[in-house]
This record gives C-alpha cells, sequence and structure tokens, in this order.
C-alpha cells in the first residue's frame, strides 16, 4: 500500500511541470500559435526562481521572477512572429537556443548550491486523513494550482465567450479580424500566457521536484510538454491523462534504475524519449482525428491588410 | 505611427543585407548584455569575435570548427526549403560518430586506404539510417519529424553514453568515460603534416556546391523548392510528397553522420561522452543565416565557428563562462529572424489620424 501511494505522489509531481508547460502551449496553440521555445523559456523560469529563491529567501518573489523570466523570453517570440512576420519555427529553435545559453551563463554561480524548497501544504484534518490525505492532499502549492488552471483554462475555452473568440481566431484568423476580434492583440496574450506558464513549470523543476540549479536541468522536458499537447488533440482534460502517462513513464525509469536491476542505466534514461515517439506515434496515425481537433491556422502568420 | 507595410516583391538587397544588419545588431545587443553584466563591451565583443581569428592556429581552428557546421548546414538548408523541419541533426551526428567509431575500433589494423572511405561510408550511412527512422515515423504514421528527431537525439546521446562507459570502454583508460584511440589509419590524409586539419575540411565546401547544383541545377532540386513554397501546386504536379520527405532526410542525416566521423576520427581519435558542443543545433542557424542556399552556408558555418572559438577565448582571457556562445548564437538568430522582415515589407511612417475614416477626429 505504502509503494502504491509513493507511486502515485511521485508520479503526481513528475507530471506537474508538463501540465504546467503544457497547459499554456496548449492555449497559444488553439490561438494558432505554434511556439517552439517551451524548453528555452522553462530554462529561464527554472533560473529565474532559483536565483530569486537563494538571494531573497522569497519563494513568492522566486514565482514571481519565475514567471517574468518566462513570459518575457515570449515576448521577444511575439515581436519576432506577430509583428516582424517571422517563421515560427526557427523563432521558437532560437528561444531554446537562446535559453540554454542564458540559463547557463547566469546559473554558473548557482550550481550546488541550496536555495529554499516549496514547502508542502499541510491542510488540518485533511490531510491526516490515512491513504487519501497522501494521495490527495499532501503536494506543494504549484500542484494545485496546476490542476486549479487546467480546470479554468478548460472552462474558459469551452464555455466563455472570449474562449470562443480565442479558438475562433484559430480556426480561422481573417474572419476573425473581419469581424473587428484584435488578432494580433489576442495572439500576443495568448503567447505571453504560454510563456508565463513555462516559466512557472520551470521553477517547479529548480524548487521544487529536483530544488537545485543544474544546467540543461529541463532534459526536455519542454519538448514532451509540446508533445504532450498534440496527444491531448488541443483538448485539456487529456492533457492531464497525458502528462500522468508521460509523468508516470519519467518516474519508473527512475524508480527501476533505483532498485539495481541489470539494464544499463542510459537505457532507462532513454526510455521516457523512447516512450515520447511511441506516443506520437500512436496518436499521430489517425489523421482524421488529428485534422478534426487541430486548430486550422495552426503555425500560419497574419497579417491585417487595409 | 511606424507601420509595416508589404513590398509586393522579394528584396534581393535585403535578402543577402538582413545577415550583415543582424550580425551589426548582434553585437550591439550582446554588448550591451555585457555592459549591463559590468563587462567593458567594446573589449569584450572584440575578444569575442575579433581576437580568435590573430591567435596562433587560428584560421586553422576556425576551419576545423567550421566543417561540420557547412556539412550539417547543407543539409539542412536542403531539407528546410522543402518545409522539412529535421531539427535532430545533433542526433544523427552522434550516431554518425559512434557507427564511424565502432568501425574504427573494430579493426584498429586494418589499412588506411580500405579503413578510412570504410569510416566515411559507416558515418555517412549512420546518420542517413537515423534519419530515415523520423522519415518513415512522418510518412507512415504522419508523426511530426521536429519532435520525433529531437526525442531521437536524446535516445542517441544515451547509446553514446551506455557504449562508452559500457562495452566499449577502454579497459586501460583508468575507467574514464573513453574508448581507446583509434589507429592511426582512422585519421585519414592531412591537410598538413602532424595537424588536425583533415579531409572533412576540403570536403565540405565541395558538398556545399554539390547541393547547389543539385538545388538549382536538378529536377529533384526543383521539387524540393516546389514543395517547400507551395505545398499544393507540388502536389497537383505529380510530386511524390513521401518520397521528398525521405530523400531530404537521408541527405541532411547522412551528412550530420559524415560530420561526426570527420568530427570523431579527424579531431578527437576516440569517442567520449561529450563529443559534439551542440553543433548540430548551431547548424540550424548556419542555415538560416547561409539563406538556406548551400554556398551561403559556408560564410555561415565559418561565423558560427567563430562563435566556438570566441566563447573559449572570453573563458580564458576574460574569465567569462563559455556559455556566452549559446547566448550569442541565439542573439543572433534573434536578430536574423527579425532583420529578414525586410525582405518582403519596409517600414513606413504614417501619422496616426490619416489611418481614421473622415470625421472621426474630432
Amino acid at each position: 500500500m505504502t509503494i502504491l501511494i509513493n507511486l502515485i505522489v511521485s508520479i503526481m509531481a513528475a507530471s506537474t511541470p508538463l501540465l504546467l508547460a503544457a497547459i499554456g502551449e496548449l492555449v497559444v496553440e488553439r490561438v494558432a500559435v505554434l511556439n517552439l521555445g517551451v524548453e528555452g523559456m522553462m530554462l529561464m523560469g527554472a533560473i529565474a526562481g532559483f536565483a530569486t529563491a537563494h538571494e531573497t529567501g522569497s519563494l513568492w518573489l522566486a514565482l514571481i521572477a519565475a514567471v517574468a523570466a518566462g513570459a518575457l523570453l515570449s515576448v521577444v517570440f511575439a515581436v519576432l512572429t506577430l509583428t516582424l512576420q517571422a517563421n515560427q519555427t526557427a523563432t521558437g529553435l532560437a528561444l531554446t537556443i537562446f535559453g540554454r545559453g542564458f540559463s547557463a551563463l547566469v546559473g554558473a554561480g548557482y550550481v550546488g548550491i541550496a536555495a529554499p524548497t516549496l514547502p508542502k501544504i499541510h491542510i488540518p484534518v485533511l490531510s491526516d486523513i490515512p491513504v487519501l490525505g497522501a494521495v490527495l492532499f499532501s503536494y506543494d502549492p504549484l500542484v494545485y494550482l496546476a490542476l486549479a488552471t487546467l480546470v479554468a483554462v478548460a472552462w474558459f475555452l469551452a464555455r466563455t465567450h472570449r474562449g470562443l473568440i480565442l479558438r475562433a481566431i484559430g480556426d480561422q484568423h481573417d474572419a476573425a479580424h473581419v469581424l473587428g476580434y484584435k488578432v494580433i492583440r489576442i495572439r500576443y496574450l495568448a503567447v505571453l500566457f504560454g510563456g508565463a506558464m513555462a516559466g512557472l513549470a520551470g521553477a517547479y523543476m529548480s524548487l521544487a521536484y529536483t530544488p537545485l540549479w543544474a544546467q540543461d536541468m529541463i532534459a526536455g522536458r519542454g519538448w514532451v510538454a509540446l508533445a504532450l499537447v498534440t496527444f491531448s488533440a488541443w483538448r485539456p482534460f487529456w492533457l492531464l491523462i497525458g502528462a500522468w502517462l508521460f509523468g508516470g513513464i519519467m518516474y519508473l525509469s527512475l524508480y527501476v534504475q533505483g532498485l539495481g536491476v541489470p539494464v544499463p542505466s542510459a537505457f532507462l534514461s532513454a526510455l521516457p524519449y523512447l516512450g515520447t515517439v511511441v506516443v506520437l506515434v500512436l496518436i499521430s496515425r489517425d489523421r482524421r482525428r488529428i485534422r478534426l481537433h487541430r486548430p486550422a491556422m495552426l503555425g500560419r502568420a497574419f497579417q491585417a491588410t487595409g | 505611427m511606424l507601420s509595416l507595410q508589404p513590398r509586393g516583391y522579394i528584396s534581393t538587397f535585403w535578402s543577402w543585407g538582413s545577415p550583415v544588419l543582424a550580425l551589426i545588431l548582434t553585437a550591439v545587443i550582446s554588448g550591451g548584455i555585457f555592459a549591463f553584466m559590468g563587462r567593458p563591451p567594446i573589449l569584450t565583443v572584440y575578444t569575442f569575435l575579433i581576437s580568435p581569428l590573430f591567435a596562433p592556429d587560428g584560421l586553422a581552428s576556425l576551419a576545423v570548427k567550421a566543417a561540420p557546421l557547412i556539412m550539417m548546414g547543407v543539409g539542412l538548408s536542403l531539407a528546410y526549403r522543402a518545409n522539412i523541419w529535421n531539427i535532430g541533426t545533433e542526433g544523427q551526428f552522434t550516431i554518425g560518430a559512434i557507427t564511424a567509431g565502432g568501425v574504427a575500433l573494430a579493426l584498429p589494423d586494418a589499412p588506411a586506404w580500405a579503413l578510412f572511405p570504410g569510416l566515411m561510408i559507416a558515418g555517412l550511412a549512420g546518420g542517413a539510417i537515423y534519419a530515415l527512422i523520423v522519415a518513415w515515423l512522418r510518412t507512415r504514421f504522419n508523426a511530426n519529424e521536429i519532435l520525433t528527431s529531437l526525442m531521437l537525439t536524446y535516445i542517441a546521446q544515451y547509446l553514446l553514453v551506455y557504449l562508452v562507459t559500457g562495452p566499449w570502454r577502454d579497459p586501460e583508460g583508468f575507467g574514464f568515460p573513453q574508448t581507446a584511440l583509434f589507429s592511426d589509419a582512422a585519421a585519414g590524409p592531412r591537410l598538413a603534416e602532424g595537424s588536425n586539419l583533415h579531409l572533412g575540411l576540403v570536403l565540405a565546401p565541395v558538398i556545399a556546391v554539390a547541393a547547389s547544383l543539385l538545388l538549382g541545377k536538378t529536377v529533384l532540386g526543383f521539387q524540393l523548392r516546389v514543395l517547400g513554397q507551395a505545398p499544393r501546386a507540388a502536389k497537383f504536379a505529380g510530386f511524390v510528397e513521401n518520397r521528398l520527405v525521405w530523400l531530404s532526410m537521408a541527405i541532411s542525416g547522412g551528412l550530420a553522420g559524415l560530420a561526426g566521423m570527420f568530427e570523431v576520427t579527424g579531431t578527437q581519435g576516440q569517442l567520449t561522452t561529450n563529443i559534439s558542443p551542440g553543433y548540430g543545433f548551431t547548424a540550424i542557424i548556419v542555415a538560416f543565416l547561409g539563406r538556406l542556399n548551400p554556398i551561403g552556408v559556408i560564410p555561415a558555418g565559418l561565423l558560427l565557428a567563430l562563435t566556438y572559438l570566441g566563447g573559449d577565448a572570453a573563458q580564458i582571457s576574460l574569465g567569462l563562462s563559455n556559455a556566452i556562445t549559446g547566448i550569442f548564437q541565439g542573439i543572433l538568430l534573434f536578430c536574423l529572424l527579425g532583420s529578414d522582415v525586410l525582405i518582403l515589407h519596409r517600414f513606413r511612417w504614417r501619422p496616426r489620424q490619416a489611418a481614421k475614416p473622415k470625421g472621426a477626429t474630432a
């Protein structure tokens, strides 16, 4: 029983950074912008959060700094692709290359030192319930925030007028423009939200998941988050299932290494990436399903005329 | 207010002027960042971009770093022209190094005339086959090549770690994660006696010229360009998209594998866990900076090679982390993509009022 509880708690932790980043990217892709820079924005968030926590000791400031760092880098993306009409694929890659270099440079002084970590919230009574308390009420605030944001985004997209406008822009930006909606402005806001969420996901890595700074510590999670959005077919609640699945694979590859099984650890470390490819293939093979859900204008530039 | 107007045509001047503008902007922005970090901006930019050229053996080191970047950049420019986004060249580079390194380790006594061509074929084939996995996943299962090629890069790196720390580890290497040194025959011919100027330095520009001819003078090149610019037209013309995906993945992957082969046999002489300082990702910038034109990739490759030397120079003489190489590369790509707006657009000053309909202003 304890093993099972530990398993659930660990998978929740491993899936949270994926979920945070993927929620942001889902909103970005629903307005038909493809930002491949999630990895770079997560790295920026991770180092900004860690450095701020170490320097000030305040976790609030650390989270704010992480959100700001992710959002700042996403502004660069927005200016280049939305205002200056640059290629989205190339700009997203540039974000990742820059984020890698910048976080490594700033982070050089923070390797191997400690910073305050996000505390687990202890809710009186609820957290003390046997089994359920551990499974449901034993997490740090970002885990709950990720779930709450997911619900909020799902509700926003499906049930609000603004969500409808956002989806309309993603599916037919010219028509939305003719109706008078500010296509570029709304896309800017969505990209900013994506950057902020990626920054937060990075902070979760450096302040809660493995509370240390190490170069390239995101280790491809930003790319897994991108795969997750495709996996979900752009539907919020499927993100949660995907995040648990990928988080589960990541946790198991670590767990099995810890057991000392006679499989080379490099193979186990490669497992999450292999798993991502397999899942991506399984989900993509149904072309019709992908075409049905995919925002029709995804990756296409828009320029207001007249 | 400043507004952006479509030119209605492609500006030839700006398609080549944009990289120059981008380089100037990059120097200014990175100088600003250095100043912000409390470093003398002009001296730092000078140390980073100019001083490596005057160092002893500076040009030789530049060529050695540029060769793999040019080879990979050429392959990527063909693929990107066709809108096929292979971003896993880092992984294909690694696999090419592994296959070539494996052959070199298996045949320590083979004569150079037989071994060296064999290594080239092994590297080429390794990279190409690894890239073809991506092509297969895309054409058979519709899987996005950006994500699969990147995931395969991580897998290739772990495979290298496994081999170098496991079955291929040098038994006399004091437990270090490295293989035995390759035989002298594996190093191939040298351009100058006793230097590390390997055959790849000559081959890289030759490949660039060949690719340029392929792109400009053959039906295949035409098909790649049409597929990139007008996928529907390509379909109506009866071009088989899947075939083009396979071909451009094989070419870009094969060249990446060849680059990996030259890097480990020509300059490093053994496999370690750390064979590439991100050449595969830098090659993406090289391809864009070279305007996705194989000839343009040559100067672009030299420039990006300089950023690696500059990173080392800044580390040695200014005590900065060599991570500034990555920052500089990122800013350069940002500036380039931003400057490219001028190819199709121009900036115009337009008074705000003029845009409003009559009577709207009080």
